[in-house]
């Protein structure tokens, strides 16, 4: 049954990328609206997919890679649908659809079993932990589709060839500044996802700190996102290299989430 | 029941013939009452633009409609008659109608996709419509005519990109800064074409306008013009700091703003983008500007170049708008086609047939002792009440009147002869 819902879902996600990608193209206000309503069947088929395995084992489904990845996404359309509501950025779903539909498809490939939870993670610190990270994990990523979105605009104005997308891409100014906006929400949420990790571990394992690879990592991404903030403020390092340092960071975020776990052994690691 | 279009544009006519025959002020009433004196005109619709005036007229003789016209301009303008010999052209039926629906959509503009044209339309329309100069065939084809014009523009882009360098800089300038109002504005040096762009940017809501003049007096007397103030050429570079946008016309020999010179200011400006318009030549402005990071310069030939492509764009658009035009003729056609008495008078026939076929073999199915001389007499007898029966209503439809539309559609009515050819507007 979750199974089905799932696959219902990552359909839905394979639609509407299709959608978005026939969007940069040849859009009108119908494909808008057509990508936007699977992207909802797909997203509602999502969280009652999510709801079931959460309902079945009896906690946080983020105990698999499979399932910590489809949250990661589930997480991505729950802000796309802010932003498009709040923003209405021409051409977002373009360039963020496919980042989700990925991580779908990267999801469904994982095994699928659901684990028991080993009684070092029974906890609901397990909540609170995963849901700050994948929160700014998912702003992290929108900030990533955005970047490049500025990378494509800028490199029109700059060449002197106002091609295709010239006209659908939103202004360099909206999207520097959405770029920089997901940032400041994606950094507190990350800082307070390693806050809660080490009061977590200090409640269960009685340290704070214990160099998992996960835990260097996570720090390594706090501190590229650190920068970018920094440079910005005091350098004015905004635009074009604002732009570049989020695509740095959401590359260090996804060697965080997938490389770790897959290269990399520690109590982070899923079975 | 003809359409026809009499009128010149600037295809045809130099600027100063269309001037002279422009229908300004009280001269377009007293026009539009002049020619509907004229006999055999029933309908009219004057447009006047500076790039065209035209008649759009519904009359029973073409030919003679144009040798009207012709006659009335020669009066009514006092012009010489040889000098609208190349300027007047004439366009009947389907291709006068082909006519109006390209003007409405602008693909016989000057500049293809202009959208001016359908409001000026829309005008004239008006205009003879409260005259109650026009009837059913040109109220049609007006409205006709409009929506088609909307239908170019939402389904084609052929109005979209702007196509006169000034615009070109408002759309970058809309493409670096979303909402131009709040941003500041610089005018360095002045210039024709450097004013035009400075009142696009204002009607874009551009507020903050700075005017550095060489000359300080001009530079004040400019910056009264847009609301804005003036500042000493020499302290423009200090100024910059605060510009988002700025316009270069000098007429100086040499860069007056160095790459060097930009590089502090984007520092102080902690990076804020700058979109710099040279539009001096020579140029006034470094070119190297480019390669800095949230620095945007264009120079006359880059929005020279902006314009280009985009005009071949238009040109791309105006192919699908055609198609869109000749798809809207034929519905046009199919519409006129029920307003032809033909087939009504043939519908007619036909019903009065079968009622007096289905009437007799009722009737000797009743009485089928009747000889053939009998029924040979009761056969001519019913063929003759009908006959005598339709045709007063016969004639009437095949005489040219004035009011055949109402007639045709009283008689379809009356008769119920409305079969399959209901047209759906």
């Amino acid at each position: 049954m979750e199974t089905m819902l799932f696959e219902l879902a990552l359909t839905c996600y394979f639609a509407a990328t299709i959608v978005c990608l026939l969007e940069l193209f040849k859009g009108s206000k119908a494909t808008s609206r057509i990508m936007v309503g699977l992207v909802i069947a797909g997203f509602a088929l999502h969280t009652a997919n999510i709801a079931a395995r959460y309902i079945i084992s009896g906690h946080m489904p983020t105990a698999s890679l499979h399932e910590a990845t489809s949250f990661f996404s589930w997480c991505i359309v729950l802000l796309f649908f802010f932003l498009e509501y709040r923003y209405r950025i021409g051409l977002l779903g373009s360039f963020i659809m496919p980042v989700v539909f990925i991580l779908m498809l990267t999801s469904s490939i994982l095994p699928r079993k659901i684990e028991n939870l080993s009684p070092l993670l029974q906890s609901s610190w397990l909540f609170i932990h995963t849901a700050f990270a994948f929160i700014g994990d998912a702003a992290f990523a929108m900030a990533f589709g955005v970047g490049i979105m500025y990378l494509i605009q800028e490199h029109y104005v700059k060449s002197k060839h106002l091609g295709g997308l010239f006209k659908k891409l939103p202004s360099l100014q909206i999207l520097d500044e959405m770029n920089y906006r997901l940032i400041t929400i994606g950094f507190p949420f990350l800082s307070l996802a390693i806050i809660s990790g080490s009061l977590w571990a200090e409640s269960s394992l009685g340290t704070f700190w214990r160099w998992d690879p996960k835990e260097v990592w996570s720090l390594i991404t706090w501190f590229i996102y650190a920068l970018v903030l920094h440079v910005r403020l005091t350098q004015g390092w905004r635009g074009k290299r604002a732009a570049i340092l989020s695509i740095i960071g959401f590359s260090a975020v996804l060697f965080t989430f997938f490389g770790v776990n897959l290269l990399l052994k520690g109590y982070h690691s899923f079975k | 029941m003809k359409i026809a279009v009499v009128g010149l544009n600037h295809k045809t006519a130099d600027v100063e013939l269309r001037e002279k025959l422009a229908f300004n002020g009280p001269k377009l009433e007293e026009g539009l009452q002049k020619i509907r004196e004229i006999p055999g005109i029933r309908e009219t619709v004057i447009i006047s633009t500076c790039n065209r005036v035209e008649i759009y007229l519904q009359v029973q003789d073409v030919e003679k409609a144009y040798a009207d016209m012709k006659d009335f301009f020669v009066v009514f303008f006092d012009v010489r008659r040889d000098s609208l010999d190349t300027a007047l052209y004439l366009h009947k039926d389907m291709a006068a109608v082909k006519h109006i629906f390209r003007v409405a959509s602008s693909l016989d503009s000057m500049v293809v996709g202009e959208p001016q044209i359908l409001g000026q339309l829309k005008d004239a329309f008006d205009f003879a419509l409260e005259k109650k100069a026009t009837g059913v065939l040109l109220n049609r084809l007006l409205k006709k005519s409009i929506s088609v014009a909307k239908r170019v523009r939402t389904e084609t882009r052929i109005a979209e990109n702007a196509v006169s360098i000034s615009f070109a800089a408002v759309e970058l300038a809309k493409k670096i800064f979303t909402d131009l109002a709040g941003k500041s504005f610089m005018l360095l040096g002045a210039g024709e074409m450097a004013e035009l762009a400075a009142k696009h940017m204002m009607n874009n809501g551009v507020q903050d306008i700075i005017v550095a003049n060489r000359t300080y007096e001009r530079g004040c007397e400019l910056s009264r013009e847009f609301n804005g103030r003036a500042i000493r050429f020499e302290n423009f570079p200090a100024e910059l700091v605060h510009t988002d946008i700025v316009i270069c016309s000098t007429g100086a020999s040499t860069f007056v703003l160095h790459k060097e010179h930009m590089q502090k200011v984007m520092k102080e400006r902690k990076q804020k983008p700058v979109f710099i318009i040279d539009i001096s030549v020579p140029r006034n402005v470094d070119p190297g500007i480019n390669d800095m990071d949230n620095v945007y310069l264009y120079d006359v030939d880059d929005l020279q170049g902006v314009v280009e492509s985009n005009i071949s764009e238009r040109q791309k658009e105006a192919a699908k708008a055609e198609a869109i035009v000749e798809d809207e003729i034929e519905t046009f056609r199919r519409w006129m086609m029920t307003l032809n008495s033909v087939p009504t008078v043939i519908a007619l026939r036909e019903r009065a047939e079968t009622i007096r076929k289905d009437e007799l073999e009722r009737f000797f199915n009743r009485f089928p002792s009747l000889g053939e001389k009998e029924r040979k007499a009761i056969e001519g007898m019913a063929g003759a009440i009908i006959n005598k029966l339709i045709h007063a209503p016969t004639v009437a439809l095949k005489n040219d009147a004035e009011d055949k539309d109402v007639l045709i559609a009283l008689i379809k009515r009356l008769y119920d002869l409305n079969g399959e050819d209901h047209e759906k507007e």
